[in-house]
Order: structure tokens, then C-alpha cells, then sequence
């Protein structure tokens, strides 16, 4: 497999390390609950789109936005994550 | 000439004959030949002997789809088992031997199990050796494997050396036969990069093959085009990335200086032409595996490349027009063909034409139903009644194009009724295939099918290499594994190193036939790479044995290399474990020393591999309190804290000091074995969670070269160098050495005065040997990982062992440190009830009751008088070590409500070395609990 990176082109899969579901979202300022324990433990697992977080660790060391087919591994987009 | 070598003919070259040994005979053969070609050159049929039955067997083919020469190539260290004898290329000195076979190939006597074939049967695996289930490990499989297997292995690691590569291009070819040369000329010249990778040492393909088509000789100089002959693409992966190896010295006895034997390619192309050309079915009549049964495309490229003339009298059996191109082929080169024998009713004209040019009798609507003859075809007997003696059969059940790389990402194959084989389906992103590959067998190919000759007696074989038979499949059939996955694996069908390259289609046209659901219905197998076996070697690369990871080390490495220093590996770093003085033989020797001279002097070690991280910004402060339990918007300029850092799920994650360099710059110290673990951490928080945060960071580790100074004499060394003076946790930056840039702090973790400093890593080595010079007057020791340990033990510290991504801040004893004023990774899922249970195991000091015992990692915890049960587990020791200071074993552990457990007697268990020692709880803090020589 191989990622576009925004930064340093077209790379190997071996440079990036993968990094989960990137559509979850850190309870920032709620208390103890349903919310807390699915961020940290429940990834959804989708056949089809996931958008999903990729390191660039052996490249530029950006976090990525990787949008791709779980079932062809084809990548429709890379984006770095906005700032 | 000798053997069967043709007087003319074929693209060898007959100036130049090379020397070779099979089984041990001296043979020659000719520069171009493969090791089969040769060897049927020099009139040798028997190459080996079969899988289970161990029948006798010769050459079935002329390239990689080979089930049945398989030889044992070069010997000693280089011996490789199991390779195809038909693409072996021939060399000077090149030794093989054959396999399977005791005492000998011609007298085996494990053909016994021939004999014993009933009970050898599809399944026989699972129906025979069922009972005693204590049998199986020690009688019947190694009974089994050594009467049915393959070749050896050589005992002794690969003297060779194999490397790895990669290439881009915009087209890549994958075989050199005329589809694919033309691709390769076509995409060359509209200026695309192109690799065209060919598995044969030569270009060409069937164009070498065929009589009366010249090879391409010329491919002109395009320097847009590279050629890479002996590499076969073996793998498709996702993003247009192909894996292919290169055979760079196989065709070598021994290869070159510096030479690589093989090298793995990754081959990354925008777009990909298969070329690789279609591969020929047998046909199942009985004893068809018989030494002189032939491919009949085979038998031409033997007869038209390699000039070697694989029999004497011929009998062409085809189901296809194949079948009139072998006869007349024959014909050329002087060979006698007996008989065409064709089982469609109405052969074609150019069946009927070719065999009365070559004066062979046409046998239409017949069929072979048997080959006799034990080491070597004799005759054939047909289904007309009539015997025809002959000692080659050339038989074609029709092509199956190669197809293999197309279903490498899930492309499910098409079946095809016009040519009666699997297309290709869905493909792999940007490929295209052509010619034979995609089922292009040109305008004059008219096939009948015809998978199994029926009524036979004798074993019809429909996978060669697995001794499978027709019987076997029908067997499967009827005992309900009627899936084309479960026809694999109950009968083996397409296992082993051919997989199934010349059988797969046929078993399951059979299995079709037998269970009248059709082939389309029956499926077909799925291919997976890699296409042809590959060494492991090529896949190891130069990654193996120590270089199988980088192995890093400190600018101080080679000093304490002098020093007797004995390392250890702590992530990739080499660390000192401990220094051996001359008289010394046991690391607790040396470690007990190294302990007593930071308890009473001074000690020197170097913490070079602690993880630096350099964190900037107007938010760095800020950023500091979200990722560590503790606060540090009050850190003062010029000072240092302990920090701890959980992950997001509440668990304690890592621990370091981290200094304030200035209102917006601070430095962190990680753990060695998590500093890459935190840094991608941070990264995610710093990118992901907080983008808005003014903070920026780089890892600093490798650019600061850092030695730890402890011990009561420690000021003393340091004075000698500068005359700052420091606080408790303090820390300047500064000069030392005639300019050298520094950064001093006053740390401890050994309870001692200690200070570590830091210089630009090329200095490394000059700071530790002039603190050594500088330190000899104070009895100056360098220590290792072993006394680091220790020291922290002796303290309490904890260390990789508590910190096991399993102990909470409280379980350790730091839930002070967690402030109730912000929020921070992990404060929310620390605080939920499994968390703060107060029956949780907690940090706890132990020393054994019984002066002199021994303490290890691992034990459990249990309480006195109970019995060794899980439900009576209290927790377990962590870290233990001899303290020099206390004469005793101490440890630290995880004890359920252990800091009320103070004074309190408990078991640690500990049976996998069989001791049980009684153990006080006590403070974990063993040494100087007062802090007392720290600030003294």
C-alpha cells in the first residue's frame, strides 16, 4: 500500500504508522461516561469509507487524514489534519 | 553428439558445452540449456520420484508450472531444496540431486507405498491416524514424513547474501514472450518508463519455442526501457507496487564478490501489462505420469530451443489443434511420430493434414487409456483396443492462461466455454493483460474438453506433485467436499510448491463433471502470491542476524567498551549493563561495587538514550499541564520537575523530569524504551487534539550526549569542571571545557547528590573522559543499567516494571501528583471505578524475613497460611535487587491494599523456581527515607 503524502509525494506503507477512526472526537470537559469509555474503546469498523488517522513517521511527521476503501484499500484522499 | 541431443537446432550454443553432476554422474551439457533440458539431452528420463506413492518420474514441462523435477540444487551450505530442474539454468559446476528416493533413484523402496495406495488416499490424514492420540506426535507423522516429503533443507545457515531494491516506472511488462515484448517496444517508444521483468534468462517466451518464429533479438537501445531477465514477478500489492525477485547469481556456482544471489525488487508502476503468456493442462488416463508422459508444448520447446529430441518414437494425445503443431514439429526434426490419437469424433482439417505429412496414423474419437512401462514409457494403449508402442507422449488437454497476479487483490477469474478456461476477471488497478494471459490463443485454436479419460485402469494423476489422483477427487466428491476449497484440502489438490499450476483447473472441471453443477458453479481457487516459491533469504534481505534491526550506540560506547563494559539491548540502544574489572567474572560482583561507590563516593554513568524532547511556543506551559498529571505553569525559568504522563484510558504511561530552559522553552526527558512511543503521542496531541496551541517540538535525543555524576563526592568532580552551583532540581546552561556548550542540572534518582550534564553529542566522549580523569581523586566509578537499577530500587523509583501499562498514579503512589485544577490525558478514565477500587494492588516495599534469601521478579503475592490459588492472589513482585547498603534482597511489588499492610508478613510464591519465601511489606522507600544525603 501507499500513501500520497501531502508534504513528501507518493510513500511506501512502511513510513506512516496508522493511528485509528479518525472521525472520533475527545469529550473535552464532560464528566465520566458513555462518552469517555467510547472514545477511548469503541472504533467503528466500517466495510466501505473509513476515514482514518495516519502518522507520517518516518517522512515529515504529520498526522494525516486518510479517507480509504477498508474492503480495496484504495485511498481516495490524504489531507493533513487542519490546523 | 550423445544422448538425444538433436544435430542441429534450438538457440543453444554448441561451442560451448558446460560440465555438470546429477546424482552424482558427470554429464555435459550446452550453454542455454536448462538443468532439464540438459539433462534430457544426455538421455536422462528419471529425475525422481513422487510425493506419496514415490513413483518414478521425469520431466513433465519446460518452465516454472513443473510438479515433478524437483532436485536438490548445489550442495553443502548452498544446498536448495525442491527446485524446478526446467528452470534451473545451466552452469559450470552446478550439482543437483535428486529427491524422495531411498537407497536410490531407480531401486527406491519406499515405492512400497504404492502398493499401500488404498490407504493413502484423499483424506488419508484424517481417517488413519486417528487413534491413539498420543501416537500421532511420536509414531505416525514422523512415520509419514519421512516416507512422503519433499527435498532438504540445507542444516546450516546460508553463506550467501541477499539484498533488497526498489524501482519506479510508469509501465511495467511482466514477461518477455511477443505479447509482452511488444507491449514493452510500444510503451518504450511512446517515451513511458518501462520494466519488462522476464523469469526466463532469456527474452522471448514461446517465441523460442515455436518453430519458425524468430525471438526478438533487438530490442533497440532505448534508455527509457530497462530489461530484467531472470526476475519473476511474484506478488501483487495494493498502490500499483509489484514484488519480484531477481535471481542475480543462481546461474552461478558460487556468486561473485559482493554479488547478491537474489534480490527482492518492489517495483512500484503506474501501470501494469500481464504478459505472461498461458500454461498447458495434462490429460488423467491411466499411469499418465509415466518417465516420457510429456507436455506437448514442452516437448516442442525442447525440441525447437534446446535441440534435444525428448524421445525417439512418439505418441501426440490432444484435445486441441496443439496436437497437429506438436506433430508436425516432430516430424521436422526427424523425430517418428507412431500416432496423433485426437478424441474429438471429427478432428480438423489441420489435425487430419498434419498427421499425414508426418505418416502417423490418426486415432480420432480414441482415446489413450493407459502408459506402460515402469521407468520409462513402453507403449500406450488405446481406447480403440489397439497398443502403440512408443517411449514419448506428448499430450495437451488444452492452455490455462496465467492468470495468477490478476486475482493477487480479489479478482475473481471468468470462465471462458469458447477456449475452455479460466480469463482473467476483475483486475488489480492499472492492469492490463494480453496475449495468452488473457485468453488470446489466436484464431486457430479449437479445443473439445476432455478433462479424465474414463474406464481406465492404472492411477490417472490430475495433480503430479501431490500424487493426486482422478480416484482422489471423486473420492472427495462423494464424501461431500465438493467446495473447490475444501477438494484442496482434503486432497491436497494444487498444494506444495507448484500450486496447482498445471492441476488446479483440471480437478475442478472434474469435480464439476462429477457433481453436475458446472465449472463456473464450482468455482475456481484463489491465487495468493507469491507466483513461484521464493527464498526466505530474499525476503530476509541483509536484515538478519545482528543486522536484522540498527543497533544504536552513544557517542561514550567506545570508552566504555576500555572500560570492560558489558552491554545490554534496551530498545535498539547498547547500554552498559556493567563493567567487569580484571578479576571479576559475575555482574553482581561488579554491581555491587559500582553501588558502593555512588553510595560513597562518586559514580559515573552515561543516560544518553533517556528520550529528549525540546518543546517550544507560547503554549508549551500550557501543553505541558494536558499531557502530564502535574502542573507546570509554575515551574521557575531554570528549574526541573518530575512529570507523569497517562494514556487516555487512565493508566500510568511514562515518566521523566522535564526542565524549564525559559518562559517558552522547556525540555523533556522520556523513558529510552518509550521515547518514540510518547513522541508520536505528543505529535498526535499537539496536531490532532489541540492545533491550536502555540507549541512547536523536535526531538532533541541523539543531539545531546548526557552523563549522570552521583554520589556524596559528585560536587567535588563538577567543581573541577565549573563553578556554577545548583539547587535541588535546578538547572543552568553554560560553558565548560575551554567553551563547550553545556546544560547542567541537579537530578537524582539514586538519593544521592547527583547532577547530570549535558553537551553537544561529538563532545560525548571527551566530557565522560575528562570527568574520569578529573574524578580519579575521588575514587571516581563508572556504573551500568544493573546499579542504575539498583540505586532506584533502594529509593523506590519506580521503573518499566511498575510503570507495565497496567498501574494507575495511585496504584504507584503518585495520586497526589494529579491536579484537580485542569484537565489532562487520562484524568477522566482515571477516575473511574475499576480505577480508584481501593482493593486494587498497589506499590509496596518487600524484604524477606530470612536474611540471605532470594528474591525474584514474577512471584505472587499471597497471604501466609493460604493456599497457592488464583482466588488467593494478592499481586506479585515487580523489580528486585541485592542492596549492597542493606545486605539484603529487596523488592518492590503490587500488593492488594498494601500501604495498610505495613509491618505485615506475606508469602512470595513463586513456582517456576520453585521458592517460597515469607516476606515483610514495608515502605518502598528502603534507603535514606528522610532524603537526608540528597540535600546534605
Amino acid at each position: 500500500m501507499r500513501l500520497t503524502c501531502p508534504h513528501c509525494g507518493n510513500r511506501g506503507i512502511e513510513e506512516f504508522a496508522y493511528g485509528g477512526d479518525a472521525d472520533r472526537r475527545r469529550p473535552d470537559g464532560e464528566p465520566f461516561g458513555q462518552a469517555w469509555m467510547d472514545y477511548v474503546y469503541l472504533r467503528r469498523n466500517p466495510a466501505g469509507a473509513h476515514r482514518e488517522w495516519w502518522y507520517h513517521a518516518s517522512g515529515c511527521r504529520a498526522w494525516l487524514v486518510v479517507t480509504r476503501d477498508t474492503t480495496t484499500h484504495v485511498v481516495a484522499s490524504v489531507q493533513e489534519v487542519a490546523r | 553428439m550423445t544422448g538425444r541431443r538433436l544435430a542441429t537446432g534450438g538457440t543453444i550454443d554448441r561451442a560451448r558445452p558446460i560440465a555438470f553432476h546429477f546424482d552424482g554422474q558427470a554429464y555435459r551439457g550446452f550453454a542455454g540449456d536448462t538443468l532439464a533440458s540438459a539433462l534430457l539431452g544426455a538421455g536422462v528420463a528419471l529425475v525422481g520420484r513422487s510425493f506419496k506413492y514415490h513413483r518414478p518420474r521425469g520431466i513433465l514441462s519446460a518452465g516454472p508450472e513443473e510438479p515433478n523435477a524437483l532436485v536438490e540444487l548445489r550442495d553443502g551450505a548452498r544446498r536448495e531444496p525442491n527446485t524446478r530442474a526446467t528452470t534451473v539454468e545451466l552452469h559450470d559446476g552446478l550439482v543437483a540431486t535428486s529427491q524422495n528416493r531411498w537407497p536410490s533413484l531407480r531401486h527406491d523402496v519406499m515405492a512400497v507405498n504404492g502398493l499401500l495406495s488404498p490407504i493413502f488416499t484423499a483424506g488419508f490424514y484424517y481417517k488413519t491416524f486417528m487413534w491413539p492420540a498420543a501416537f500421532w506426535e511420536k509414531v505416525y507423522e514422523p512415520l509419514i514424513r519421512r516416507a512422503a516429503g519433499l527435498g532438504r533443507a540445507a542444516a546450516v545457515a546460508d553463506p550467501d547474501h541477499y539484498e533488497k531494491a526498489t524501482a519506479f516506472c510508469d509501465v511495467l511488462v511482466i514477461g518477455a514472450g511477443p505479447a509482452g515484448l511488444d507491449a514493452a517496444l510500444v510503451a518504450a517508444r511512446a517515451g513511458d518508463r518501462v520494466i519488462l521483468a522476464e523469469q526466463d534468462f532469456v527474452l522471448g517466451g514461446r517465441l523460442l519455442s515455436e518453430r519458425g518464429r524468430d525471438p526478438i533479438a533487438e530490442l533497440g537501445d532505448l534508455p527509457n526501457l530497462r530489461v530484467m531477465t531472470r526476475t519473476t514477478v511474484t506478488g501483487v500489492y495494493d498502490g500499483g507496487t509489484y514484488a519480484a525477485i531477481e535471481r542475480v547469481a543462481d546461474h552461478l556456482a558460487i556468486p561473485g564478490q559482493h554479488q547478491p544471489r537474489q534480490r527482492l525488487w518492489r517495483l512500484v508502476a503506474r501501470r501494469a501489462v500481464l504478459a505472461a503468456g498461458a500454461i498447458e493442462r495434462p490429460l488423467a488416463f491411466g499411469d499418465n505420469d509415466r518417465p516420457g508422459v510429456m507436455l506437448a508444448g514442452a516437448v516442442r520447446t525442447y525440441v525447437n530451443r534446446f535441440g534435444v529430441a525428448p524421445g525417439s518414437r512418439a505418441v501426440v494425445f490432444a484435445n486441441n489443434d496443439d496436437g497437429a503443431r506438436t506433430v508436425a514439429d516432430l516430424h521436422a526434426a526427424g523425430i517418428e511420430v507412431a500416432a496423433l490419437v485426437d478424441p474429438r469424433p471429427v478432428p480438423s482439417a489441420a489435425t487430419i493434414a498434419a498427421a499425414q505429412a508426418a505418416n502417423a496414423r490418426l486415432a480420432a474419437g480414441v482415446s489413450i487409456q493407459r502408459a506402460r512401462g515402469r521407468l520409462g514409457v513402453r507403449d500406450v494403449e488405446l481406447s480403440d483396443g489397439t497398443t502403440i508402442a512408443c517411449d514419448l507422449v506428448a499430450m495437451s488437454g488444452g492452455w490455462n492462461p496465467t492468470l495468477h497476479l490478476t486475482s493477487h487483490l480479489g479478482g475473481k477469474p471468468r470462465w471462458d466455454e469458447k477456449i475452455a478456461s479460466f480469463v482473467p476477471g476483475g483486475l488489480p488497478p492499472g492492469m492490463t493483460v494480453v496475449g495468452a494471459a488473457a485468453g488470446d490463443f489466436g484464431s486457430g485454436y479449437e479445443i473439445a474438453p476432455l478433462w479424465r479419460v474414463r474406464g481406465t485402469r492404472g492411477k490417472s494423476f490430475v495433480d503430479f506433485q501431490n500424487d493426486v489422483t482422478v480416484d482422489d477427487v471423486a473420492l472427495a466428491a462423494r464424501e461431500g467436499f465438493r467446495a473447490v476449497e475444501h477438494l484442496k484440502r482434503y486432497t491436497t489438490l494444487g498444494m506444495a510448491t507448484d500450486q496447482g499450476k498445471t492441476s488446479n483447473v483440471t480437478g475442478l472441471a472434474i469435480m464439476a463433471e462429477l457433481t453436475g453443477r458446472g465449472i463456473p458453479a464450482t468455482g475456481t481457487t484463489t491465487f495468493r502470491p507469491p507466483f513461484t516459491p521464493a527464498a526466505i533469504g530474499a525476503f530476509a534481505g541483509h536484515h538478519r542476524g545482528r543486522d536484522f534491526r540498527p543497533t544504536r550506540r552513544t557517542p561514550m560506547h567506545g570508552w566504555a567498551a576500555e572500560q570492560g563494559a558489558v552491554f545490554v539491548e534496551t530498545g535498539l540502544w547498547l547500554r552498559a549493563q556493567y563493567f567487569l574489572r580484571p578479576g571479576e567474572s559475575d555482574w553482581l560482583t561488579a554491581t555491587n561495587r559500582e553501588v558502593r561507590a555512588v553510595r560513597e563516593a562518586v559514580g559515573l554513568c552515561d543516560v544518553t538514550t533517556l528520550g529528549k524532547i525540546d518543546i517550544q511556543g507560547a503554549d508549551a506551559a500550557e501543553f505541558l499541564d494536558r499531557v502530564y498529571v502535574n502542573g507546570w505553569k509554575t515551574l521557575p525559568v531554570g528549574r526541573c520537575r518530575y512529570g507523569l504522563m497517562l494514556r487516555e484510558d487512565g493508566f500510568a504511561f511514562d515518566d521523566g523530569t522535564t526542565a524549564r530552559l525559559g518562559p517558552e522553552h522547556f525540555l523533556m526527558t522520556t523513558t529510552t524504551a518509550n521515547a518514540g512511543t510518547v513522541w508520536r503521542h505528543l505529535e498526535f496531541c499537539r496536531k490532532v487534539l489541540w492545533p491550536d496551541l502555540d507549541v512547536q517540538m523536535t526531538s532533541v535525543t541523539e543531539q545531546w550526549a548526557q552523563v549522570a555524576l552521583a554520589g556524596p563526592r559528585a560536587p567535588d568532580v563538577l567543581a573541577r569542571l565549573t563553578d556554577v552551583s545548583l539547587p535541588h532540581m535546578g538547572l543552568a546552561e553554560t560553558t565548560i571545557m575551554d567553551g563547550i556548550e553545556a546544560r547542567l542540572f541537579r537530578l537524582s534518582f539514586s538519593g544521592e547528590r547527583a547532577y547530570e550534564i549535558a553537551v553537544p553529542a561529538r563532545h560525548g566522549e571527551a566530557l565522560v573522559r575528562r570527568l574520569m580523569a578529573e574524578g580519579d581523586a575521588f575514587g571516581i566509578t563508572p556504573y551500568g543499567l544493573e546499579a542504575i537499577g539498583l540505586l532506584r530500587l533502594e529509593k523506590g523509583h519506580v521503573v518499566g516494571s511498575e510503570l507495565n501499562g497496567q498501574t494507575t498514579a495511585g496504584d504507584l503512589g503518585l495520586a497526589r501528583m494529579m491536579s484537580a485544577k485542569k484537565d489532562f490525558i487520562g484524568r477522566v478514565m482515571a477516575g473511574r471505578p475499576a480505577l480508584v477500587d481501593p482493593e486494587r494492588p498497589v506499590l509496596v516495599g518487600l524484604k524477606p524475613r530470612e536474611p540471605g534469601a532470594i528474591l525474584a521478579g514474577g512471584a505472587h503475592l499471597l497471604p501466609q497460611g493460604a493456599v497457592a490459588t488464583a482466588a488467593n492472589d494478592q499481586g506479585y513482585v515487580t523489580s528486585v535487587g541485592y542492596s549492597p547498603q542493606l545486605g539484603s534482597w529487596i523488592a518492590l511489588g503490587l500488593l492488594a491494599r498494601g500501604r495498610e499492610r505495613l509491618g505485615e508478613t506475606v508469602r512470595a510464591y513463586d513456582p517456576v523456581r520453585g521458592r517460597d519465601t515469607p516476606v515483610e511489606v514495608v515502605s518502598p522507600v528502603f534507603y535514606d527515607p528522610e532524603g537526608s544525603r540528597l540535600h546534605g
